[in-house]
Order: structure tokens, then C-alpha cells, then sequence
């Protein structure tokens, strides 16, 4: 059932002997112990497993590992270094207190990422649109739209 | 100042606190993180009490080895728990310190300073540093519980904005979630649970998961697991094992609509006075009093909603047989009670508690008693069955959102008379609903392992748990039942409803959401049935100054006087969560719109929690407790048949998403002289009734059904 695998994650090259129908989401956590990306729902229905291939925030918990080959993955432990915007918006979101419990934390942060490395000032509805598939319980929703609207440079940040 | 209940089982200093060799100190607490930034605060306060940077506070994950029995982290009484029990603590080991210096220096302990640890004797320029006192050594000395807290403003640090501890590993992915745990050989592992509450399994072939790697199955009854060393080899496992089993449909889950059957149930029914329920017949509703005026009933009700955890509930288990006697059972958790946890298992496995040790480790937001729980059971007998490996366990979103124990359907009739001049003059509630206790907690006649999930799918199933009306003040069915205002005449029941048909426990605010939703509704309805002002209608019967203060700051922020166009509407409400917590009011502009979707414009949330340790915290805590509400308001409900629960994705039971949020600010009330109230739950009960209030204001539909979808709202509007 395994196979050979490389699979490019967080600028690294891994070859990997891994059964190729396996969820991504599971690769990268158990073979490349990177937990930052969670299991969720594993239905692509809640965002907490988002990370970036080739810069677009992609759900992983369901598509198969082996159909991510020759792509550039960056997950959330990555994305300080190797995107344009992914450490101001964790400097954001630490100074926004932009999380509670934290599970769906990671995925928000990877699809906010995608979006300030495509549009480095979204406006409101496009902030809105890049978190349409990501849920969070704790209700950290204000403090989240909070920080990206401060690392968009909007004035009025809360509200 | 009100001793902590937590000192009563943990009396001694050294259980709270220690000086460590480092020129650290140690803190011990029985609560847990459960994202509510209750380890900011106690740091704060120790910090403030021991006059140290809060940076040389380290706070111990909880343990049943060495964390102080704090019951659960629940009803928002962490506060007051173990904020209160550290306080203590901390003002007897400053006294203690202070009195070690003195000795040692030779001078009169009223004239030693401390900066950061360090004593000095001005006069005398010499000094001494907390750790070179104690040198490792305990304190050996009881919490004095007439030790003097710190003024608040002496240290200055209450006013200081906090970064939430943990928080840059949770932005950069290196915190560690019970999810993420890893062992050497560990074993990952899931449930295959019966298709509903009343399936047995049947039968299931011995080479089920035959040719599925290391893939085996464990079972007990109708308890089955599947256990891997991959996880996508479990997983595909539990999928194979849950085709193939046969499960024996032992009878109908009842669809009968829920309102009926809370009316129609047997029930235990008891009179509530004061917040507190007595064994005491139910006085009849009478006839109105002969002056009334005006006399209004209605009825509303919220139906059975989830938990919904992000995160499906997990855990890690190993256990350790021993050659000689007994085997040990280490477990690693996101429980809210690491102590109940362990007594409960102790009762359903046949094991001694002292052999069973629980760590807390965090997991995702639980709002109460989720699967957490059970998961652990299931963990813990799949570790039983595989010994001497790392076992670790989670459940599908299908699990979570199918077993895990729901907020109970409740239904609220509700009468009130007022006079010619508009005051309310006779007053009658009650509440109808399955019980909100049913975490795990040891006890007589089995009630721990028959609270657990599993214990009820073994081959010697633990017995079924019968719910015994909660007696406390405002606990369970009756929190916030009775009103905050001064209405002279007052008749409060609850009614325990018997035999319905999911399984129910304790969520965010127990009964105090429905209740609110129901009293703040029908208060706004009795003004506009009488041509009163909402708000002023409240003022005129609030007379608690704290209760008026953040009614009229949510109203001034919201800008009462300016209802807005045609189509928008304001609503308020107000509560003083179990009466006895933090107030809150809650303001709320929104919009109907054609698609008969209510949108929520803006918001005001008000607070005022006594000393207010972490702002930002307190802040966050209202806003989460609006918007988690504003999502039962407005969007959930559990579906089920007579084969099972419906609601088994995020589609099937949609909950509020960034699109929704309205604007949404926090209007704090900080008094820095009062003790400090709990605040996790008090803005959402008044969240659901402003809601619902500015719904009939936007639309003049008045709903008194939840949630308030679309559809509710056109089939309303037909009725109307």
C-alpha cells in the first residue's frame, strides 16, 4: 500500500514512504509531526485543517496526499518565514488577543495569509469572503476581523 | 471577604503555591485552560498579592497528582475559586515572608518594602529575596483565611493590558492540543459507536478489519474500537467495522414534538423562592389580581442545541499492568474536572482513583460538558484492552455532534399582570426541561459510570442515570429563573421533566439562557402591551444601581433614542447571570430583511464584574458569550428521527459564521473595591432575548420560538 513520496512542505523536500490515499492533514501531522494544522471535521467543512499550496489556502484533511506532489505546502509553522504576511498577522492577532481555545486559530490565520500575500489591503467584504469557510466556536469572530483589518491598515479596527 | 470553596478541600499553602530554587514560583490550580484565559488572571493575582513580575509565575498544568481538587471548572466560579483561594495564598505567603525577614534582619516587618521578591530594610540597607528565605523548603503552613489581600490599585498591575498566556504558541503552532500528542509505539484508535441511542450490536465477524495492516478491533458489549498503529489505517478500520456490524434496533427514539412531550412527561415539580428550589407542593397560578389592568401570557422555548467543539473530543491513554497486583491507568485529557474524571472511571473500571492519574492538556473550546469525557472512557478501555501502549483516541465530527450531551429543549410559560400605572403586580414563571447535570461526578448507586457514554454500551452496561432535580440557588432548570426585579409577587417553578428523548448535560449558562430569553422577551412585551418604553419599563422595576447601570450604558452606547429606518430595530435586555455573577446588558441593532433573514447591524455589550483583573480577558469572555448565543439565537437547533440524530456535520446543524458578525464593542464597568464575579456566561442570555427584541422592533414579528431562521420568521409572519 505505501509508496514513495515527496512531498514539498515548509520549504523543505521530504520522501516520504506513505500509503498516497492518505489525507494530507494526516502526513503532515503524523509522518512530518506538523500538529499545527487540525483535524476538524475531516468533511472540508470547517477550516481548521487549511493550508497553503502553492500560496492558496487548501483544506487537507480529505484530499490524498499523493495528489499534492511537485506543489509547495506551507503550513502554519511555516508561514513566518516563507510568506510575505503571515508574521504581521500573528503579531496581529497576539495583539488583538484574536484567539480563545485556539483549535480553529491556525486554519483563520492560513486563510488570511493567502489573502494579504494575494491583496496586501483587502477591504472588509473580501476579509469576510476569505474566512467564509472557517468556523470558530469560542466566538473569537470580532477579534479575529479585529486583526485583520489592523494589518490591513484600516483605522477603525474593533466593531 | 468570601472564603473559596476551594480551601475547604485544600487548605494548606504548599498546595497552592511554591518558592522554587530559580527564583521562580510555582502555582497550582485544580481549574483548566479552556481558552478563557484563566491562567492570566491568576498569574496577575499572584503577581499582585507576592509583589513579583508576573514573568516568574509558572502555573501547572492540572494534575490529579498534585493539583489541588477544585471540583470542575465550571458555572464561571474560577474566579472566585481559585482567584479567590490564590489570593489567600498569596497574601499569607507575603505575611509569612515578611515575618522570615523580619526575624532574620532584625527589624520590625512594617518597615521592609518588597520590590520583585526581594525584602530590604531601608533603613538598615540590607535585604533578603523570598528564595533566599525559604530555600526550596514547603511553606508548612495553612492558608490563613484571614490574611489581608493588596489594595488593587497598590501594584498597578490591574490596569495593564495583558497578553493572554500561550498565545504566540497558538499563532505560530506550537501549542499542544491532547490531539497532538505523540508517543513512542502509541496506537491511534476510534469508536464505532451504534447507529442511535437504541441499537445493540448484534454481531460483528472476528476478521473484520483482516488484511487492514495492524488494524484490530476492541469490544465489549456493544462498545467497539478499532486500534492502529497509522491513523488512516483506524480510520478506514472504524468505517469498515460500522459497515459490517449488525446493530439490533431495540426501539424508536420518541419524535413526538418536544414541547408536547415537556408538557406531557412525567416530572418532578418544584416551587422556587429566592433562586432556590423547596420540596414543597407547587402553589397554583391563581386568578390575576382583581386590580390588574393588563394581563399578559406567553410561552417560548429554545429547543435541544450542541456544544460543537471544533474540535472533536480525544484523549490519550495508557495503562500499565503490573506482575503483582493492580495495573495503573495514566490518562491525558481535555475534561473540565480532572477529579471527577478520575473517581467516575475509578467506579466504572473497578479501579482504585489512586491508580488512575488524569493530566489536564488542553483541547478545543468545550462551552461545558462536551464529549470530553466519554472520550476519556473510551480511551481508557481501549488502553485496558491493549496494554502497555500510548492509546490515542478521537472522535468523528459524526460522534460529537451525534453523543455528545445536548443543552436541553426547555419551554418557559410565563404570566404577569400589571395595574393602571403600568407596574408589574403579579409574576409567574415556569420552567420545563431535562436536567442540565449530568457530568460525571462519583457517588452513591453507580451515578459516576452512569454518566459516562461508554458505561451504558459495555456487557455489564453501568446503570441508566436518573436525573434528581439540581437544589441549589440558581443552579441548572432554574438559573436566572427567578427575575432580578423587584416584582412583589412571585411564583417560580421548575419542572425536571422525566424520560425525553436525548441525552441532555450542562452548556454554557445551564437553564439561565432560556430563562433570560424568556423573562427579558416577555418584559418587552409587557411594555409594548402597555405603551411603555422598554428600557424605561425595566429601570422602573430594576432596583439593583449595578443592574440599572449596565442596562443604561449598553442603551446610551447604542443610542436608545434613534430607532433607525424602517426595516432595523433596537432590543435590549439585561441579567445579573445566577443573579449573583457578572451583570450584563446587551444592545442590538438590526435589519429584516426581504429574505426574511434578520441581520445583526451593531451591538453593545455591557459588564460589570466587580474588580476586574484582566480587561482584555473579561472583554473577550462577553463577546464570546454573545456571539456563541447570537448563534443559538439565531441558527441551531439538533435534528433527530426515530433512527437517530440528523444533526451530524456543520451543515446539518449550521452554527454562525464570520459573515454573520455584526459590529460588536464591550462597554466595561470596572469597580476595583468589589469582589470579583465570574463572567463567562453573562452576556448570553441577555444576547438571545436583545435579539429577539430587535427582531419584533425591526419587523413587529414577535418569535418566541428559537432558532430564529427564515423559516420561522415567514411562518410567523403568515400566522400574524
Amino acid at each position: 500500500m505505501t509508496e514513495q513520496l515527496t512531498l514539498t512542505v515548509n520549504g523543505q523536500r521530504h520522501q516520504l514512504e506513505v500509503d498516497p490515499q492518505t489525507p494530507l492533514l494526516l502526513v503532515l501531522r503524523n509522518t512530518l509531526g506538523l500538529t499545527a494544522a487540525k483535524l476538524g471535521c475531516g468533511l472540508e467543512q470547517c477550516g481548521a485543517c487549511a493550508v497553503l499550496v502553492d500560496g492558496v489556502a487548501t483544506l487537507s484533511c480529505v484530499a490524498p496526499a499523493g495528489q499534492f506532489e511537485g506543489k509547495t505546502i506551507t503550513t502554519l509553522e511555516g508561514i513566518h518565514s516563507l510568506t510575505v504576511s503571515g508574521s504581521r498577522l500573528q503579531d496581529a492577532f497576539v495583539e488583538n488577543a484574536a484567539a480563545q481555545c485556539g483549535y480553529c486559530t491556525g486554519g483563520i490565520l492560513i486563510a488570511l495569509t493567502a489573502l494579504f500575500d494575494r491583496q496586501p489591503r483587502p477591504d472588509e467584504t473580501q476579509i469576510r469572503e476569505a474566512l467564509a469557510d472557517h468556523l470558530c466556536r469560542c466566538g473569537s469572530h470580532a477579534r479575529v476581523l479585529a486583526a485583520a483589518r489592523a494589518t490591513a491598515g484600516h483605522t477603525e479596527h474593533r466593531a | 471577604m468570601k472564603v473559596s470553596a476551594s480551601l475547604k478541600d485544600s487548605p494548606l499553602l504548599d498546595q497552592w503555591l511554591a518558592l522554587d530554587t530559580d527564583g521562580r514560583i510555582t502555582v497550582r490550580t485544580g481549574k483548566v485552560e479552556i481558552g478563557q484565559r484563566i491562567g492570566t488572571a491568576l498569574t496577575r493575582i499572584v503577581a499582585h498579592e507576592l509583589h513579583v513580575d508576573p514573568a516568574r509565575i509558572h502555573i501547572v498544568p492540572a494534575d490529579t497528582r498534585q493539583s489541588p481538587d477544585e471540583g470542575y471548572t465550571s458555572g464561571s466560579h474560577s474566579m472566585e475559586h481559585a482567584g479567590g483561594a490564590l489570593t489567600l495564598a498569596g497574601a499569607t505567603a507575603r505575611a509569612h515572608l515578611l515575618g522570615l525577614a523580619a526575624e532574620r534582619l532584625g527589624c520590625d516587618p512594617k518597615v521592609l518594602q518588597i520590590d520583585d521578591g526581594l525584602i530590604r530594610a531601608p533603613s538598615l540597607n540590607q535585604s533578603v529575596s523570598y528564595w533566599e528565605l525559604l530555600q526550596g523548603r514547603p511553606f508548612d503552613i495553612p492558608v490563613d483565611l484571614q490574611a489581608s489581600p493588596r489594595p488593587t490599585a497598590e501594584s498597578g498591575l490591574f490596569g495593564q493590558r495583558l497578553e493572554p498566556l500561550g498565545i504566540r504558541d497558538l499563532v505560530s503552532g506550537r501549542s499542544c492540543f491532547v490531539h497532538d500528542l505523540r508517543f513512542d509505539g502509541m496506537l491511534h484508535a476510534r469508536v464505532v459507536r451504534p447507529p442511535h441511542y437504541h441499537a445493540r450490536l448484534q454481531s460483528l465477524d472476528d476478521d473484520v478489519v483482516t488484511g487492514l495492516g495492524d488494524a484490530r478491533v476492541v469490544r465489549d458489549g456493544s462498545f467497539v474500537a478499532v486500534v492502529a498503529s497509522d491513523e488512516f489505517v483506524a480510520m478506514r478500520a472504524a468505517e469498515r467495522v460500522a459497515t459490517r456490524a449488525r446493530w439490533q434496533h431495540v426501539k424508536d427514539i420518541d419524535t413526538t414534538d418536544i414541547r408536547t412531550q415537556l408538557l406531557d412527561h412525567p416530572r418532578t415539580s418544584l416551587p422556587v423562592v429566592d433562586g432556590t428550589p423547596h420540596r414543597e407542593p407547587v402553589p397554583p397560578l391563581g386568578p390575576t389580581p382583581a386590580h390588574a389592568s393588563l394581563t399578559l401570557s406567553a410561552n417560548y422555548h429554545r429547543p435541544y442545541q450542541m456544544h460543537g467543539s471544533i474540535g472533536p473530543s480525544a484523549a490519550c491513554a495508557l495503562y500499565s499492568p503490573s506482575a503483582t497486583g493492580p495495573g495503573e491507568l495514566l490518562l491525558w485529557s481535555h475534561t473540565q474536572g480532572i477529579f471527577p474524571l478520575q473517581q467516575s472511571l475509578a467506579e466504572l473500571l473497578g479501579m482504585d482513583a489512586e491508580r488512575i492519574e488524569v493530566r489536564h492538556v488542553p483541547g478545543s473550546g468545550c462551552y461545558g460538558h462536551n464529549g470530553a469525557d466519554d472520550a476519556a472512557v473510551d480511551a481508557a478501555l481501549v488502553a485496558r484492552a491493549v496494554p502497555g501502549r500510548h492509546i490515542l483516541l478521537k472522535w468523528t465530527r459524526a460522534d460529537e455532534h451525534a453523543w455528545e450531551p445536548y443543552a436541553p429543549a426547555m419551554s418557559m410559560s410565563l404570566r404577569a399582570s400589571l395595574d393602571d400605572r403600568g407596574n408589574v403586580i403579579d409574576w409567574s414563571h415556569e420552567s420545563y426541561s431535562d436536567t442540565h447535570r449530568a457530568r460525571p461526578r462519583p457517588g452513591p448507586n453507580g451515578v459516576g459510570p452512569a454518566r459516562l457514554l461508554a458505561g451504558q454500551h459495555l456487557e455489564d452496561p453501568a446503570p441508566a442515570y436518573v436525573p434528581v432535580p439540581n437544589m441549589a440557588r440558581h443552579a441548572g432548570i432554574h438559573r436566572n429563573a427567578d427575575p432580578l426585579y423587584a416584582f412583589a409577587n412571585r411564583r417560580i417553578v421548575k419542572h425536571l421533566v422525566h424520560d425525553l428523548p436525548l441525552r441532555t448535560s450542562a452548556m454554557r449558562t445551564l437553564g439561565g439562557f432560556a430563562n433570560v430569553f424568556a423573562i427579558e422577551c416577555f418584559m418587552d412585551e409587557l411594555a409594548h402591551a402597555s405603551g411603555q418604553d422598554p428600557l424605561r419599563f425595566r429601570l422602573a422595576h430594576l432596583h439593583d444601581d449595578r443592574a440599572r447601570a449596565v442596562l443604561q450604558r449598553a442603551a446610551d452606547e447604542i443610542g436608545w433614542t434613534d430607532p433607525g429606518p424602517p426595516g432595523e430595530g433596537l432590543g435590549i435586555a439585561v441579567a445579573q447571570y445566577t443573579n449573583s455573577q457578572c451583570y450584563s446588558a446587551v444592545a442590538v441593532r438590526a435589519r429584516i430583511g426581504d429574505d426574511a433573514r434578520l441581520r445583526l447591524l451593531e451591538v453593545v455589550v455591557s459588564g460589570d464584574a466587580g474588580r476586574v483583573v484582566d480587561a482584555d480577558g473579561v472583554e473577550a469572555q462577553l463577546e464570546g458569550g454573545f456571539i456563541q448565543a447570537a448563534s443559538w439565537t439565531l441558527f441551531e437547533q439538533v435534528r433527530f428521527a426515530h433512527d437517530g440524530i440528523s444533526s451530524r456535520d456543520w451543515e446539518s446543524y449550521p452554527i454562525l459564521r464570520f459573515e454573520d458578525m455584526p459590529r460588536l464593542r464591550v462597554a466595561l464597568i470596572d469597580r476595583p473595591e468589589a469582589p470579583s464575579l465570574g463572567v463567562g456566561e453573562a452576556s448570553c442570555g441577555p444576547a438571545g432575548a436583545a435579539i429577539a427584541n430587535a427582531l419584533f422592533a425591526a419587523s413587529g414579528l414577535r418569535v418566541r420560538e428559537l432558532p430564529l431562521t427564515p423559516e420561522r420568521l415567514r411562518a410567523q409572519a403568515m400566522r400574524d
